[in-house]
């Protein structure tokens, strides 16, 4: 018999290991071209001499065909959306967590896992149908034909809440449940009451894993395009008045890339400054919520 | 000890116990109400799309049937409706309804809906939602008796078999989706064929051949960032590299198709299958992560090579689950839309798609337009339009399901 | 049974524990002594730590378990319905295998437990005390207000140990202390408890014989019978166990011929 051990070069191996590792990094060059295509025609948008950074990062009006380039208009309706979206999702979906966490029992958890898992799931442009023709005349009846237009932010930001509220709630649970038992006994052990022991040693102890959460939610927020287009408004405004009409960031990219565009017009271009805007304000968010999870998971495993 | 430092016994402490019993029941009511909100807000939504599809509906025929046929509508044969349109409709118009379908061939429903949508001409006054027209009949009856004497009123499921087959149309009445269905299942089929294979080998690469280094966490870290960039921005993608970069390719002149631009189903569904890579990716991980180490030595200790051990041991195994992220990535493909809005699907397209050159729509671009329109009726379709976009979807997501648990059972 | 005898803090009667329809300990009749060390010994399985924890009613966290039988505490059954459990667990503290400081400073850890037990008075005072009690001031002095994560396990432990001093319970419940610890560590542990003898009764679970022998005064010594139940088949003075057995399954198992 022939042992012969030395080292064999295998061809086919060698082929499937190299189509394998292009499949992998092929990610870092969608990440690539994001950059480069949103950064080259951002940088066409820049570029034009009537465009200034100041008069982007400082105006409060946003019409790019007549000269005025405030990012302001489209940024402040994104803040309030957001804002609205987030201080109704995260008190929500952290006392959903700690209920699924801590107190539902398995029955509980396998009717309201699934309500949760459905919503997670409905798509956007759904919950755009549900925040035009539900939650606004809704509002109307509430505040009155008169104070509240038709589009306007509060009926998207609140849409855009019960949206994001089972991404919140379902990561929440996950630090929530990565909490070790030990602290839980320990903290009975010493006559803590279930609340006591919920609210004063777990929740602490998931902080950073709800922050994470937190963050993720910001970043989905501040991202979501259908319900914004459909609900909150057609047109730039400057505004934080929740019950007016104005227009996110992404809902301006929608309406105007929906219509007839023409390629290297200043329209098209500065749609592009805007993604690129997004996309840097929203990888930014991503990256600290990542670092914060993995420092968590380091701290209990 | 201190004298002054003390616990509460007995009776005292009895006292502060049922205060703090208190508080937390006051804490529990207020978790069971934010699971309340989400419960009912579920329940609210899908009660509004169901609302919108059913209720009564008040119009009035432009033109008298009975100018064209003394049988009364609901009694035309096939046969009545083919004469009728054949003798009433131009010839030019007759003519492009035949090239889009055969006449002949056509169902009854179908030549009943051109008979009233072409000829007979149904003028929509105004429609109710479901909840209106059973709670407020009466008042609707009289309003319309008094607004509209010409009208008549019926009570009407916007949701029927003729809209799951008919294509677009610029009347709502008539409107089906079967245009924006077929767009869909096109757009879903592209993408899934694009991101299963590289995601499933990215997978593979990520779990059983890349080193631990900075450049292998890198690339998971990249990954998991992309899983989070919104999805407008993957249309904007989507614009500068399908839709006018690779123009030539996307839109099929290179094979000889003229007169098309790069926003085509192959822009849109290329875009779709980047958005929904890194899912794939994550959850296939995950999956062969799942396969135990113990299989994987036991291919080594018979000698088998590493693209063995992966293809004959680890890839079956995880394939129940690999297929299972999948089709979660495929339905969040189905629903997505704004990055449709952002390469161009197009809003008024009555002609089935019919290669990945076509112009197309999808479903959720229907119900984003029906929605934005100011009539009423255009809202009825589009509820109509979600719940078929939700039927779908549940029924994805229950294969996902019925998938997942047979995998679970199996370790 | 009414029994006021004040020698005892803990007596059972006919105690049974069951998950489910499986009873894990069967029939435990044991009487803990006021301020003596009490050691429940026996190999691994045999519902040591379930006996423990049935004393401060930690396993009524446990889904379908339930107790038969009688736990009296000052000759009141812990668990009729009269009983509150939090109430309980208050007099009845635990110390557990693993350290398990909260993730909080060093005082927090102590002072947290008093402050949700009412206590009135100066926290600082208390904090140091409780400190002094378990043998861990000196080191921790100077950082007080530092993670309780940054020190050792073995002063953890003795954290622990700390914080459930403070909140002055009548019993320590002890659950394997120091198999989590270098030698040292366990050491300082056992010195320790003979010191808060003076003031508690303590029991404790240990599957370590010499540390049964060398720190107990009584103990009872655990097997599992053929149902796979756990049972007390002997309980006595630590000297007469370790010396002259009755049972025979005593016997083999202190002198390492079982187990």
């Amino acid at each position: 018999m022939n042992f012969d051990l030395k080292k064999k070069t295998r061809i086919g191996e060698s082929i499937i290991q190299g189509l394998l590792f292009f499949a992998g990094i092929l990610s870092i060059f969608i990440t690539l071209a994001i950059v480069y295509e949103l950064g080259k025609e951002a940088l066409l948008f820049f570029n034009n001499p009537d465009v200034t950074l100041a008069k982007f990062l400082g105006g409060t009006t946003w019409q790019p065909g007549i000269g005025d380039y405030g990012i302001w208009a489209l940024v402040s309706a994104t803040l309030t959306t957001s804002f609205i979206a987030i201080s109704i999702s995260l008190p929500l979906g952290l006392a959903v967590a700690i209920y699924l966490s801590e107190y539902a029992s398995l029955r509980a958890l396998s009717i309201l896992k699934p309500v949760l898992e459905v919503l997670a799931g409905v798509p956007t442009v759904v919950y755009g149908y549900f925040a035009l023709l539900f939650v606004t005349p809704v509002l109307q009846n509430i505040f009155g034909n008169e104070n509240i237009q038709v589009y306007n932010m509060l009926s998207a930001g609140l849409v855009m809440g019960i949206m994001i509220l089972p991404l919140i709630s379902s990561m929440s649970e996950d630090s929530l449940s990565a909490v070790p038992r030990s602290l839980r006994e320990a903290a009975y052990a010493m006559g803590a009451t279930k609340i006591e022991a919920s609210l004063q040693i777990v929740l602490p102890a998931a902080l950073s894993g709800i922050g994470a959460a937190l963050i993720v939610g910001i970043s989905r927020a501040v991202g979501e395009t259908m319900i914004v287009a459909v609900a909150s408004g057609a047109g730039p405004n400057f505004t934080f008045n929740p019950l007016q009409a104005a227009e996110t960031m992404t809902g301006h990219i929608a309406r105007i890339s929906g219509g007839d565009l023409s390629y290297n017009s200043i329209d098209y271009t500065s749609l592009f400054a805007i993604a690129l805007m997004l996309f840097l304000v929203t990888l930014v968010l991503n990256l600290i919520s990542q670092w914060v999870v993995n420092r968590f998971r380091e701290r209990y495993e | 000890m201190n004298t002054n430092n003390y616990y509460p016994q007995a009776q005292e402490f009895q006292k502060e116990l049922n205060s703090r019993y208190r508080v937390a029941s006051i804490w529990q009511s207020l978790f069971l109400f934010a699971l309340l909100i989400a419960v009912l807000s579920l329940t609210a939504l899908m009660y509004n799309v169901i609302d919108g599809a059913f209720g009564y509906i008040a119009y009035e025929y432009k033109n008298d049937p009975s100018e064209f046929t003394s049988t009364p509508v609901n009694e035309l044969t096939q046969e009545e409706l083919l004469t009728i349109l054949q003798s009433n409709l131009s010839s030019g118009a007759y003519k492009k309804l035949n090239n889009e379908q055969a006449m002949q061939t056509r169902s009854q429903a179908d030549l009943l809906n051109l008979f009233l949508e072409r000829l007979v001409q149904v003028d929509t006054k105004q429609t109710w939602t479901m909840t209106e027209s059973i709670f407020q009949r009466e008042k609707i009856l009289q309003e319309t008796a008094s607004n509209y004497p010409e009208a008549r009123i019926e009570f009407r499921s916007w949701l029927t078999p003729q809209f799951l087959v008919s294509p677009m149309s610029s009347r709502a009445e008539f409107a089906g989706v079967r245009t924006a269905v077929l767009g869909s299942l096109w757009l879903v089929g592209i993408a899934i064929a694009f991101a299963l294979p590289i995601g499933t080998g990215a997978a593979i690469y990520l779990q059983e051949y890349a080193p631990k280094n900075w450049f292998t966490s890198l690339i998971q870290i990249n990954i998991n960032n992309l899983a989070g960039v919104p999805s407008i921005v993957y249309g904007m993608l989507g614009l500068a590299v399908f839709v006018r970069l690779l123009e030539p390719l996307t839109s099929g002149s290179m094979f000889g198709i003229s007169d098309a631009n790069g926003r085509t189903i192959l822009s849109a569904g290329l875009t779709m299958g980047i958005l929904v890579l890194p899912l794939i990716i994550i959850n296939a991980q995950e999956a062969i992560k799942a396969v135990p180490d113990s299989l994987r030595q036991a291919s080594f200790g018979v000698g088998a090579t590493r693209w063995q051990t992966v293809w004959h041991h680890v890839l079956p195994n995880a394939l129940p689950g690999i297929l299972t992220g999948s089709i979660l990535a495929l339905s969040r493909a189905l629903g997505e839309t704004a990055p449709l809005i952002v390469v161009g699907a197009s809003t008024f397209i009555s002609v089935d798609p019919d290669g990945p050159f076509s112009k197309f729509t999808a479903l959720p671009i229907q119900i984003y337009q029906w929605t934005t329109r100011a009539q009423s009726e255009f809202h009825a379709i589009a509820a109509s339009g979600i719940v078929v976009l939700l039927v779908l979807l549940l029924t994805l997501n229950a294969t996902a399901i019925l998938l997942r648990n047979q995998f679970q059972r199996k370790y | 049974m009414e029994n006021n005898n004040n020698h005892y803090s803990i007596e059972t009667k006919d105690l049974c524990i069951l998950y489910g329809g499986f009873t894990a300990v069967r029939n435990v009749n044991i009487k803990v002594e006021k301020q003596k060390i009490t050691a429940i010994i026996g190999p691994s399985g045999c519902g040591k730590s379930t006996l423990l924890r049935a004393f401060n009613r930690m396993n009524d966290f446990v889904p379908n378990s339930y107790v038969t039988g009688e736990i009296f505490l000052h000759g009141q059954n812990l668990y009729s319905k009269q009983v509150d459990p939090v109430e309980a667990r208050r007099k009845i503290g635990m110390v557990f295998q693993k350290p398990n400081p909260f993730p909080k400073s060093i005082y927090e850890n102590i002072a947290w437990g008093a402050r949700i037990n009412g206590f009135k008075g100066k926290m600082d005072e208390l904090v140091e005390q409780s400190l002094r009690s378990a043998a861990l001031w000196d080191e921790v002095k100077d950082k007080l207000h530092q993670s309780a994560y940054a020190l050792s396990g073995g002063q953890q432990q003795r954290l622990c140990i700390a914080r459930t001093i403070a909140i002055q319970p009548e019993i320590i419940l002890m659950d394997e202390p120091a198999s989590a610890l270098d030698p040292i560590s366990t050491l300082r542990i056992e010195d320790l408890m003979q010191e808060l003898k003076k003031n508690y009764t303590i029991i404790i679970v240990t599957h370590n014989m010499q540390q049964a022998a060398r720190v107990s005064d009584y103990t009872a010594m655990m097997m599992i019978d053929d149902n796979r139940s756990g049972g007390v088949i002997e309980f006595d003075e630590t000297k007469k166990i370790f010396t002259r057995p009755s049972d025979k399954r005593t016997e083999d198992y202190v002198t390492g011929r079982f187990g």
